[in-house]
């Protein structure tokens, strides 16, 4: 997340030596930005064993893709059971086993389960360990959960920890 | 030449943009009068209209192309997508704890009992006060 801020301040700068505030500018900055901080802050933190900035922005931009296939999947899906007659879903209410631990982990996966269409997060268990869902196309509960874990929540944590 | 290219590409990009988004918005629409209960409608509603605006948003920065219409509108997009969820979680949950009853298509409710009526406290396994209302308390 700081590399993401000084790469930012690096754009800025980049923006600021030009004179000119255009997409442009700003996108080469930020790539030139990009390239100083991969190079300076590659391999893995020694402190905190966290890995470097560019094996960070890689993991991010997958989550990214991820959620943007996702979304723009199951929107078509969705959209297809409104606009034909009769109704394909099986809806049902799951209840997910959680490996996230922290207030931030758990609101980024259960808003994300949200976004993406057919899935919203209903609650948590006040013991953190399970996240209830409503799934529109519950026609196989497990294989539900197990793409919700291998899936959003094993990206998340990846990024985050 | 290659200014007059760009220029046609862009605008294709920006009716694409514009069309799709519009698009969904109407789903999101239509959605809220044919789902059946209110959770395939808040599933129905919220997403698609979070899709619509992505959609017109960034048909507004392609368009104008200017550094800060565009960080205006990417903004936009992310305390969108920052806050529907989160409303939509709230009214999802607000229903169900109510007793909003769900669609008799549903088949599987592994909530139910998992509440605790008086202190509101969610358990993530049943507990035996809780298994006894279960049969009382039928969806169907």
């Amino acid at each position: 997340m700081s590399g993401f801020l000084w790469n930012i301040l690096l754009a800025l700068a980049w923006v600021g030596l030009n004179g000119e505030f255009t997409n442009g500018n700003f996108i080469v900055g930020f790539a030139l930005g990009f390239l100083i901080l991969f190079f300076a802050r590659r391999g893995t933190d020694g402190r905190t064993g966290a890995p470097g900035y560019g094996r960070k922005v890689w993991q991010v931009t997958g989550l990214l893709l991820f959620f943007i296939k996702k979304l723009i999947v199951a929107n078509v899906r969705v959209a297809y059971d409104v606009l034909t007659p009769g109704y394909r879903m099986r809806p049902g209410i799951l209840a997910v086993p959680l490996d996230a631990r922290t207030d931030l982990e758990i609101t980024l996966l259960a808003n994300l389960i949200t976004l993406t269409p057919g899935t919203l997060s209903l609650d948590v268990s006040n013991d953190r360990r399970t996240l209830y869902i409503h799934a529109m196309y519950a026609d196989d509960p497990e294989a539900v959960k197990l793409s919700i874990k291998h899936g959003f929540e094993r990206r998340i944590l990846e990024v985050l920890r | 030449m290659i200014n007059e290219s760009f220029g046609v590409v862009r605008e294709v990009v920006v009716l694409a943009l514009l069309f799709v988004g519009a698009l969904f918005l109407l789903l999101a629409g239509v959605g809220v009068v044919r789902m059946p209960d209110v959770f395939t409608r808040m599933s129905a509603a919220t997403k698609a209209a979070t899709l619509g605006t992505l959609c017109m948003l960034c048909a507004v920065a392609v368009y104008f192309n200017d550094f800060g219409v565009t960080v205006r509108s990417m903004l936009v997009v992310a305390f969108v997508f920052m806050t529907a969820p989160v409303a939509a979680h709230q009214i999802g949950r607000a229903a169900y704890f109510i007793g909003v009853e769900l669609w008799s298509g549903t088949r599987l409710d592994e909530l139910r009992g998992r509440y605790d009526a008086e202190t509101h406290v969610l358990n993530s396994h049943t507990t035996k006060n809780n298994s006894a209302s279960d049969e009382t308390h039928d969806t169907d």
